[in-house]
């Protein structure tokens, strides 16, 4: 990037990098850190592009870039160090508050993760030309508002990296449970997610929020192969087969989340993290400490109150002191205005209900939530429970 | 370095209803900003409330229409600008953010260059 300045040509060559990585590593082998690999091809590509059209080049708008001093350091800086600190001034230059969130996203996959528009138009259900025109409007803001690259100042920094942790969240969220769609899972936003968090680590190694953000998402993505049965079907935590979880990344995730927790407070990331790695260590559901899950996710609202961490607050109250005490906690949701569409709301006062044993309310419940959700197998999973409780309450 | 423009619009009614000590309030707050970031501002000016605007539509057309009140009724009116140069957006927000705006906020807009 430092390379080009220019957003266009960095765009074009972290896509040939990446052409060439699909042709080569089947070949030659993943290499040990594709990540450099992927920037050294992209900055070759840079140089011959350069050298080729530095006329035209004068011509495209430039980005802001720091006048560096020279330095007798950098000199001696490797070219493993200039290829770390150009990724991180690019994370933080694609995820700037200034741009539109959804822009943040796309800008992140196409210029750090190489994804063609068409591919990111799919993986959030646009047309092409919509993910385009809105690829290009932030591209010219960061143009012509001067959004600089640069990794911000320590004063900023918290805010800045909250801004960048949020979108390689919602990243992995949205591959982690399609919001629509056949499959479950799009396990190609799911890796990116995964590449970015675990490229984030490397280059602020001691940030806890990144290592709460990285165990996050290593913990939910422990327990991939479980989620569904052969059939497709989706399997609540107390239905998964635990010894098929990815116990060698739990534990190593876990110990990323003592790390993460150190910092007092904690973040919303480690907490979050915490909360996983209960589930992730308890070797069945009832052994499930629900107590620290209630207590984390308490810590977790009273910081950052939000319906939906009131709702799973709810559910786990629910399975720590029994369905009674979960649909208590349930019932002032009712009226949250934010969770009036949310389908896990019904969801969830259906599975306190079917355990009452109060089915027809459970049905009404369950019907409510298949309604609600837009992703066709936690619908055929809804609609199963329906007619389970359906067929009780006729008995 | 370029220019940005600091558009202040805060809610016109609060300083309507407000007495003596609001305004020296904001009056003080706006000589400390300028003060501090007088290197960077290159213009600024508050400006009478919308009650005063006048619109005009369809400029240098041969249907000119001139109408009392502000281009668009909105809650928060444009009330005055800084016009800042700075070397970035960053930059420009940090000074964006210290622009008082009691009753609303700031947008920060570049300037355009053409060259």
């Amino acid at each position: 990037m430092r390379v080009t300045r220019d957003l266009d040509l960095a765009e074009e060559c972290a896509q040939d990098a990446f052409a060439r990585a699909l042709a080569a590593w089947p070949v030659d082998g993943v290499p040990d850190r594709p990540g450099a690999w992927l920037t050294t091809v992209a900055r070759r590509r840079a140089l011959d592009v350069l050298r080729r059209e530095a006329a035209l080049r004068r011509a495209l708008p430039m980005l802001v870039v720091d006048e560096v001093e020279p330095d007798p350091a950098a000199a001696v800086a490797s070219e493993d160090e200039v290829i770390a600190d150009d990724r991180l001034r690019l994370v933080f230059t694609c995820a700037h508050p200034a741009l539109n969130p959804d822009a943040q996203v796309a800008l992140t996959l196409r210029l750090l993760c190489g994804v063609t528009t068409a591919e990111i138009a799919k993986a959030f259900l646009v047309a092409e030309p919509t993910m385009a025109a809105r690829i290009t409007r932030a591209k010219k803001k960061i143009a012509v508002a001067r959004i600089p690259y640069r990794v911000p100042d320590a004063a900023q920094l918290p805010e800045r990296l909250d801004a960048v942790l949020t979108v390689v969240h919602l990243l992995f969220t949205v591959g982690h449970t399609a919001p629509s769609g056949p499959d479950l899972v799009r396990g190609d936003l799911v890796e990116r997610a995964l590449d970015l968090a675990r490229m984030l680590r490397q280059l602020l190694p001691a940030d806890p929020e990144v290592a709460g953000l990285l165990a996050l998402l290593e913990l939910t993505h422990a327990r991939r192969a479980t989620r569904t049965d052969d059939s497709g079907r989706l399997l609540l935590l107390d239905e998964q087969d635990r010894s098929r979880w990815d116990h060698g990344a739990i534990a190593a995730a876990v110990l990323l989340v003592r790390e993460s927790l150190r910092a007092r407070p904690p973040g919303r990331f480690a907490l979050q993290a915490a909360i996983a790695a209960v589930h992730g260590e308890a070797s069945s559901y009832a052994d499930t400490d629900w107590r620290e899950i209630v207590a984390l996710y308490g810590v977790l609202l009273a910081r950052w109150p939000s319906p939906v961490v009131a709702l799973n607050r709810a559910v786990a109250v629910g399975l720590a002191s029994g369905p009674e005490a979960g649909l208590a906690e349930l019932e002032p949701l009712g009226s949250e205005p934010a969770l009036a569409t949310y389908a896990y709301l019904p969801a969830a006062r259906a599975d306190f209900l079917r355990r009452l044993g109060r089915y027809d309310e459970a049905a009404t419940a369950y019907a409510e939530a298949a309604l609600l959700t837009d992703n066709d197998v936690e619908r055929a999973f809804l609609r199963g429970r329906y007619d389970e409780v359906k067929t009780a309450s006729g008995r | 370095m370029a220019e940005y423009l600091v558009l202040i619009y805060e809610n016109e009614a609060e300083y309507a209803k407000g007495d003596q000590g609001v305004f020296d309030e904001v009056m003080k707050a706006h000589n400390d900003f300028g003060s501090t970031h007088g290197a960077s501002l290159r213009g600024g000016n508050a400006l009478q409330p919308t009650s005063t605007a006048t619109s005009i539509r369809g400029t240098r057309t041969d249907s000119v229409t001139v109408t009392d009140g502000p281009f668009a009724e909105t809650k928060e009116a444009l009330g005055g600008y800084y016009l800042i140069e700075a070397p970035d957006l960053d930059a420009a927000i940090e000074i964006a953010k210290q622009v008082p705006a009691k009753f609303g906020g700031v947008e920060v807009r570049p300037v355009m260059v053409f060259d």
